[in-house]
């Protein structure tokens, strides 16, 4: 069964991230990048999958500038088998990337489509869900366990107030949550062998995908300053600030 | 520009993508599995042995040693070295990594001069982080002067029989086997050999140095030698040729701590920076007083110059154009930079710094092992006049 993993290049999750003094963006300027959290957790249940015998290759693809190499380098790292660039320039939308990963799927024909939930810079958790609809294929979202059992595949699904497993016919796109497994870290050895592994470069029109637009970024402004918080002496004065300051009770 | 640990990182042109995955990848490791450890470690006076088999899982054990004894070399140069040393220096804690990494001056020796079986017997089990071997150079009665050590090691029929101790013995109390200095021949540097011990050898004891002012994460030891029986063909190198296997050796050893040193004071300097920032005195950023913003240029001044002189001094050994007296004098530097960057960190974080259980405190405490180890600064001078021909 050949599995096909989404990885995308994000800021890395430690570093505080500042909009840029125009406010038209994030600032990225010699900011440290690295793969989506979701997407790292997506290769590593390929990657756990193939050495289970249950998938014979894994391919790694990952939409976006040059750079991005670097992530398809990592998930090579970590386990998969060959990668997939697809250079495109500047921002691509949910929409966009989807359609290039259904290209791809076409192209690769996987029995499964493994991708995180969300990336953790555009945070719109879309893309799953609109390749399932353009492949017409089942899918199983926020994935917390993955079981494939023969022609089927058993998500088990991170729902509002409990779990929800379903049973999807393959092929079939599932989405990662956050405890679905903790990944790996690629060990040097593997990194260096990662170099030597297969990376195919494709364009959108390779793909026969034109890259549109349909969203304008007005505006990126950080966050509000906290106020730092204040220690009270007894509950009585807790009680009254949050009566009369805080007019929560 | 910033003043963290990584922005406060030269620019450095070598760097490719393996690099920075390996940067990330054993970044990833060490603030999983050692971080948040490593105040514990340090005050309990050990890592727990669990940490050598998953250093040797993420290639830390095996970087620079050939894939046929376990580890990495193919594609390995010194830049991945240099990162593994930044890292391990990050976590603030010598000892973890003087402790973790100790093959790292016992197992080289083997390597480029041992003969096939031992390689074969020794190296896997160390790579793989099962077993343990240790330097054995510093004697009781003297350690820069190599060439006057006193352990003796006689040669009787297909054995030589060992007496003496050796001292200051770092991953002593735990190593598998010695890679030992004895006279086997005349006096001074051209009687000396390296003789593979291992510990569990009849008539060899050892004992720790429980009481140190720093590197109290690893086990250092006091080994001694009553009449330890070894087969002959456990010298490391042609006999009374020991000198040289550990001159060659020292460079190796200098640079990692050069490197360590770079990286540890970069430590100051952030932690230094963040809480001058935050810090409010006199009405005021203390990072907005003079007299500070002084200490902290002058912490990036000396960081800078020591990092560049590392790169070049890497740059000289991936040319294959090493100069000893260059390293020595690197070794120096990075020891000077550290001392002054750990005593303003102090300065600046005051009594925030003066409590344990924070990274400026422990480098504090490790500057004088750095400073001594691996060649004194005294000893790095004269060796540097003796090279340049003074």
């Amino acid at each position: 069964m050949k599995v096909l993993v989404a990885v995308k290049r994000v800021v890395d999750y430690n570093v505080k991230v500042r909009a840029k003094g125009d406010g038209s963006d994030v600032d990225l300027n010699n900011v440290k990048m690295a793969i989506n959290p979701f997407c790292e957790i997506a290769v590593e249940e390929a990657v756990r999958l193939k050495e289970a015998g249950v998938a014979s290759e894994v391919i790694a693809v990952s939409i976006g500038e040059k750079p991005c190499q670097e992530q398809i380098r990592t998930a090579l790292a970590l386990g998969a088998d060959r990668g997939i660039h697809v250079e495109t320039e500047g921002k691509v939308e949910p929409l966009v990337v989807a359609k290039l990963l259904k290209g791809v799927v076409d192209k690769e024909e996987p029995q499964l489509v493994i991708l995180g939930k969300q990336s953790i810079d555009g945070d719109n958790n879309q893309t799953g869900q609109m390749l399932g609809a353009l492949a017409n294929m089942a899918q199983g979202t926020f994935a917390s366990e993955v079981k494939v059992d023969g022609d089927k595949v058993n998500v088990t699904r991170e729902v509002d107030g409990g779990l929800q497993t379903v049973s999807l016919k393959l092929p079939a796109i599932v989405t990662t949550d956050l405890r679905l497994n903790e990944p790996r870290y690629a060990s040097l050895p593997n990194i260096m062998k990662a170099k030597k592994k297969q990376l195919d470069v494709f364009s959108p029109a390779d793909l026969g995908v034109e890259v549109t637009s349909h969203i304008e970024q007005v505006k990126v402004e950080p966050p509000a300053e906290r106020q730092a918080g204040i220690k009270v002496a007894d509950v009585a004065e807790l009680v009254d600030k949050l009566k009369n300051e805080a007019k929560v009770i | 520009m910033a003043l963290d640990f990584d922005s406060a990182r030269l620019p450095n042109p070598h760097l490719t993508e393996s690099h920075h995955a390996w940067r990330q990848q054993l970044r990833r490791f060490i603030d999983a599995e050692i971080m948040p450890h490593a105040d514990d470690w340090d005050e309990a006076g050990h890592i727990p042995d669990t940490l050598w088999p998953k250093a040797a899982a993420v290639g830390l054990l095996g970087l620079g040693y050939p894939e046929a004894y376990g580890g990495t070399l193919e594609g390995i140069d010194s830049w991945h070295a240099w990162i593994a040393q930044e890292e391990l220096a990050r976590i603030g804690a010598g000892g973890i990594p003087a402790s973790l990494m100790v093959h790292g001056i016992g197992l080289p020796p083997v390597m480029f001069w041992g003969s096939e079986t031992m390689k074969q017997t020794v190296a896997p089990a160390v790579l793989a982080g099962s077993k343990h071997i240790s330097l054995g150079i510093t004697e009781p009665d003297g350690g820069s002067d190599v060439a006057s050590i006193r352990t003796t090691a006689v040669r009787e029929g297909d054995s030589f029989i060992v007496n003496g101790s050796k001292t200051f013995i770092t991953g002593g109390m735990r190593a598998d086997w010695v890679s030992t200095a004895v006279r086997t021949g005349e006096a001074g540097a051209r009687g000396i050999s390296m003789l593979l011990i291992p510990t569990d050898a009849e008539g060899f004891s050892r004992t720790a140095l429980p009481r140190k002012q720093g590197w109290w994460a690893s086990d250092t030891a006091t080994l001694y030698f009553d009449n330890v029986r070894v087969p002959a063909d456990q010298l490391i190198g042609p006999e009374n040729q020991g000198f040289w296997v550990i001159m060659t050796n020292f460079n190796r050893e200098r640079m990692a701590m050069a490197a360590g040193m770079e990286a540890m004071a970069r430590v100051c300097l952030e932690e230094a920076v963040t809480w001058a920032q935050q810090r409010q005195t006199f009405g005021k950023r203390l990072a907005d007083h003079q007299v500070i913003r002084h200490k902290i240029a002058r912490m990036k001044q000396l960081i800078n110059a020591t990092q560049s002189n590392i790169r070049l001094c890497f740059e000289s050994i991936e040319a294959d154009q090493a100069n000893p007296g260059d390293i020595a004098l690197l070794k120096v530097q990075a020891s000077e930079t550290l001392e002054y960057c750990a005593r303003e960190a102090m300065q600046i974080l005051g009594g925030m710094g003066y409590l344990r259980g924070n990274r400026v405190e422990r480098i504090y405490r490790e500057v004088r092992v750095n400073a001594i180890g691996g060649g004194s600064e005294e000893i790095m001078r004269d060796l540097a006049a003796r090279q340049y021909g003074l």
